[in-house]
């Protein structure tokens, strides 16, 4: 079991470095938004989901529920980071930002 | 606001209130007791305790916040048929996972390739869906929202969507497959 | 296994500096919002691994949702308030 949880939390590591050198790395604003938003989600699920795991190991009502909440945790992020990320997009958008293409118009 | 206090002074007149006002109970019940179910379940997982003080304390501010909400998370649906809908959502649900879990892999390709900026390709693409149903337009476009490449940007209330894709392999698999499965949620 | 969630957690403070470097220099305010919103979501799996480290996992949870959630109003509250101001991204030094 502990191989299954390891194997887990390092993949939501690796997630969560694909994020944030996905924020680094890409030329403009709309394409940042890609990494940032769901790779941190991804790499969210696999985490928690390895703690919920470890956490629901040893049986009983308290770690039961402590392991429903780490996924309602889960949850939360799975409705509300697509609104977040629409939301800056939407600001974006009203804002007049100029989307960066390969033939070289706007961005930043 | 006139036509309002037409209709009231109406109602009044044909003495039909009572009537009407059941009607309205019987309309917003179900929506009111599945609001107040979801709302108790998350009170105990949060709260954890079940002694007599805190589950008063829990079922009287679910019967308020129920009796303000109840028709925020049901608004305008048939409640006979959400069990089936519920089923072929959650049959929805692992397709959907596993579809974020291979475009997450192509994002992670394209972060950590060198020559990244030749790789990428970003444009806005619009196309008309021919869903109707409000609740499957959100499903929809959070949907596409969490699928990595491809960003709701704007979606109209008739349905034309536009959608900003990172590159050319995960701007062209849309609407497609996604759209059919939504569909089949909500039976339109 | 203490010893493999104390090596993650600071990886991923690590990793959060990164991210830092988007919420300082980004070019424009848009860009900050979205360096402090892959920090926040950083910080609630850093809590419940800091809540496995200490073996207090039921308090940490606690916070780790209250995090989530605030994370995301704060979210939408600064994207609903930096666009209604229009000449904000026209930086300075670039014209």
């Amino acid at each position: 079991m502990d191989i299954v949880i390891g194997f887990l939390l390092v993949c939501g590591l690796l997630f969560f470095t694909g994020g944030s050198i996905g924020i680094l790395r890409f030329p403009d604003f709309y394409s940042r938004l890609h990494p940032a938003g769901k790779l941190d989600t991804m790499g969210l699920l696999l985490s928690l989901l390895a703690m919920a795991v470890y956490v629901m190991m040893d049986f009983s009502i308290a770690s039961f529920l402590t392991g429903l909440k780490i996924l309602l945790i889960v949850v939360i992020v799975f409705v509300t980071s697509p609104t977040a990320t629409h939301a800056i997009v939407d600001a974006g958008v009203r804002a007049g930002l100029k989307p960066w293409t390969k033939e070289g118009g706007g961005g930043v | 606001m006139r036509i309002r206090e037409n209709n009231v002074e109406q109602s009044d007149a044909f003495d039909e209130t009572g009537n009407r006002q059941f009607q309205r109970i019987k309309q917003t019940a179900p929506a009111f007791i599945l609001t107040f179910v979801i709302a108790i379940a998350t009170w105990i997982v949060l709260s954890g305790k079940f002694d007599m003080f805190h589950m008063t304390l829990g079922v009287m501010s679910c019967l308020i916040v129920s009796f303000f909400s109840h028709n925020l998370l049901f608004y305008n649906t048939d409640i006979r048929r959400l069990p089936s809908a519920w089923l072929r959502f959650l049959y929805f649900f692992p397709w959907l996972i596993y579809q974020v879990f291979v475009a997450n892999i192509h994002v992670m390709y394209l972060v950590f390739h060198p020559h990244m900026m030749d790789l990428i390709d970003p444009r806005i693409i619009q196309f008309k869906s021919r869903l109707k149903h409000p609740m499957s337009h959100f499903i929809f476009a959070n949907s596409i929202t969490l699928t990595p490449g491809t960003v709701t940007v704007h979606v109209s209330l008739l349905g034309n969507y536009s959608v900003h894709a990172i590159d050319t392999l995960s701007g062209e698999a849309l609407p497609g497959d996604m759209e059919e499965k939504i569909s089949r949620i909500l039976d339109e | 296994m203490d010893a493999f969630f104390l090596y993650s957690s600071i990886y991923l403070s690590a990793v959060m500096v990164l991210s830092l470097y988007r919420a300082i220099f980004g070019p424009t305010v848009l860009d900050r919002l979205i360096g402090v919103n892959a920090i926040g979501s950083k910080t609630t799996a850093l809590l419940v691994l800091i809540g496995l480290v200490y073996h207090r996992v039921d308090m940490f949870v606690d916070i780790a949702l209250a995090y989530a959630m605030l994370n995301f109003i704060a979210v939408l509250g600064a994207s609903r308030y930096f666009q209604k101001i229009k000449g904000l991204y026209d930086e300075p030094g670039r014209r």
